[in-house]
């Protein structure tokens, strides 16, 4: 469907706020620990496409999660990931662009054996 | 002989339809050019139903009035020193949510009604608009004065129009109003005519006031008595604009039902700024937000929508869910400011045992199960000297622009993710109301101005936090955290050290 305007020429006058190009040479990246809700929300990162999968891992998502008590217990090998809603092996080597990310991809993640704060997914 | 007097009918008529005329210099459809685009047929405007009746120099008359008795209560409420009366210093921070969230829309209001007020072409709506237009000026001004007496002593008050235009949350508010002012005059008039001030209201309003009688402000009680019979004047609109557009036509049952089911979705989001205040930011509690929405949607909507069955109209699309969810939303909302709180310009705090209980009993199904434990392991992390906050910033949804904090229907264990591609671009939603509204209309929604992408895009003042809180004008320190340990908390401690001191 299409928007109701009075111009019929709207959809030419107007541009999407958030292409990739604006956000200086990054792009948008949301991430989630699954059954961990005391992080109320995905959260989002302006990332370089090339960095490799492993320095997202060890430099943006693990800080990001720090503050929970069970982040400490995380066996990030044994991590399961989706990207864009496919289960996923990331490369670790390989650059974020690689593993098949875009901007505005969104990576959930799910720790086995950890599902929040006393089993309750907080 | 004396001339004789107009009788009431007569001279309403004679001021208002009666100044009314069809223009001849001009096409009407030059002079009116905003009413027909939307696809609403309208056969005769004359059939319109005025709901007010009422002249603009009676209008002036009755409001004259009203102010008068409202400001004498102002005047007394602070030489009394009213603001030290009130339940607790926390309770202020349901007058900053108001001032910064609600009151602004008052003003989106008043263009928004002035807009219809000039472009429908009936004599009846514009009259009726016009009137309406100036009564949510009159609410703002009334709002501000009245809460500019707490301005003089607490903090995160006296920025609220800049802090409207630009803080994260509070662009969910006016994003929301600023939809319906962009959309065409009959969809205003829907969207805040009927699902806002009709079927939406009392779930706004009467939560706000009798929290604020509960609570011993009388100030803001005050105000809304002030602003009571303008608002069963709006609802009197709402309802006549519904049925005036669904008598008009058949082919307008679609449009008006789409309307209904986009704004209901729409209204309820923005609501869980009340749920959450309802739930957890009234030191004395009316009701919980579980209550309220039996009592205000389930109940007064259901029988509304039975009334408006003889027209086609049904109950809004997702109301299950949404009734679904007033299990949850109050407690996902609080937990999202609780732990953006150094970003928020009202203070949080940790519910204590007292209140945990009241939310167990009022939650029976999922309080304990789900997020009773969340507000415990946050409570033993406070006392380990960690309070918890998110150091990240949070994905929000394209269309409500809240934070994507809302689970899946029937699972409060699973955030609900949802996605649409739109030029080769991804765009995400936190639920299928959302992402319906989306889809009806991308080229609007793909212009959202989304406050944590903003920021990244380097629009907000800066790179860091501090940057952007900077930005908004948030006076860091005073304004945001929590409220045990800021100057709000020091001074109402004060007053009450000094009160138990004069007692002895």
């Amino acid at each position: 469907m299409s928007v109701t305007a009075i111009v019929p020429d709207y959809a030419r006058r107007i541009e999407p706020r958030d292409p990739v190009e604006n956000f200086h040479g990054n792009m948008l990246v949301y991430v989630h620990w699954e059954d961990h809700l005391s992080f109320c929300s995905a959260v989002a990162f302006p990332l370089p496409p090339a960095i490799p999968f492993g320095a997202f891992v060890s430099e943006v998502v693990a800080p990001a999660y720090a503050a929970h008590p069970e982040a400490a217990s995380i066996d990030w090998s044994a991590v399961v990931w989706m990207i864009d809603g496919a289960t996923k092996v990331p490369d670790m080597e390989a650059s974020l662009a690689a593993n098949g990310m875009k901007h505005k991809t969104l990576v959930r993640f799910w720790t086995p054996g950890l599902s929040g704060w006393k089993g309750t997914a907080s | 002989m004396a001339p004789k007097k107009l009788g009431l009918k007569q001279r309403y008529a004679h001021m208002t339809r009666g100044l009314d005329w069809e223009t001849t210099y001009q096409p009407m459809d030059a002079v009116f050019p905003y009413d027909t685009f939307e696809g609403i047929k309208i056969k005769d405007w004359s059939a319109w139903e005025d709901p007010f009746r009422l002249t603009m120099d009676s209008y002036w008359k009755f409001q004259a009035e009203k102010e008068r008795k409202l400001y004498a209560v102002l005047d007394a409420f602070a030489q009394n020193n009213g603001q030290t009366g009130v339940s607790d210093g926390r309770y202020i921070n349901v007058v900053k949510l108001f001032l910064t969230g609600v009151s602004p829309l008052e003003y989106q209001a008043h263009r928004g009604f002035a807009f219809t007020g000039r472009h429908l072409r009936g004599a009846g709506p514009r009259i009726a608009c016009q009137m309406q237009s100036l009564d949510e000026l009159r609410h703002l001004q009334t709002q501000i004065h009245t809460i500019s007496h707490y301005n003089k002593f607490f903090d995160g008050i006296g920025e609220f129009p800049h802090m409207h235009d630009r803080v994260w949350y509070l662009s969910v508010p006016k994003s929301f109003f600023d939809d319906a002012r962009a959309a065409g005059p009959f969809e205003f008039m829907i969207a805040i005519g009927f699902a806002f001030e009709y079927l939406l209201t009392n779930l706004l309003f009467v939560p706000f006031m009798s929290g604020a009688a509960y609570n011993g402000d009388m100030s803001t009680v005050t105000f809304g008595f002030s602003a009571q019979s303008d608002e069963s004047r709006h609802m009197t609109l709402g309802i006549e604009v519904i049925k005036f557009l669904l008598e008009q036509h058949p082919d307008n049952l679609p449009i008006v039902q789409k309307w209904v089911d986009k704004w209901f979705w729409r209204g309820f989001r923005v609501l869980g700024l009340v749920a959450m205040m309802m739930d957890y930011m009234l030191p004395k509690k009316v009701m919980s937000w579980k209550e309220a929405w039996e009592i205000y949607f389930t109940e007064a909507g259901g029988s509304l929508f039975q009334d408006l069955e003889r027209y086609g109209l049904k109950v809004p699309k997702y109301a299950d869910v949404a009734t679904e969810a007033a299990e949850h939303i109050s407690h996902q909302n609080w937990a999202v400011f609780y732990q953006y709180s150094h970003a928020a310009a009202f203070h949080t705090w940790m519910p204590d045992k007292e209140h945990l209980d009241w939310l167990s009993e009022k939650y029976p199904n999922t309080f304990d199960k789900y997020y009773r434990p969340r507000w415990e392991m946050w409570a033993e992390m406070e006392k380990e000297g960690k309070r918890f906050y998110n150091p990240s910033l949070p994905q929000l949804c394209q269309v409500c622009q809240i934070p994507m904090a809302y689970t899946e229907p029937g699972d409060p264990t699973k955030i609900a993710f949802r996605c649409t591609e739109v030029a080769g671009e991804t765009y995400h939603f936190c639920s299928d109301g959302c992402k319906d509204i989306f889809d009806a209309e991308p080229e609007k929604y793909i212009q959202s101005w989304l406050p944590v992408h903003q920021i990244f895009q380097g629009n907000c003042g800066g790179a860091t936090v501090p940057d952007v809180l900077n930005w908004y004008r948030m006076n860091v320190g005073a304004d945001n955290m929590d409220y045990v340990g800021s100057p709000d908390d020091r001074l109402w401690s004060e007053w009450h050290a000094a009160k138990t001191r004069e007692a002895v």
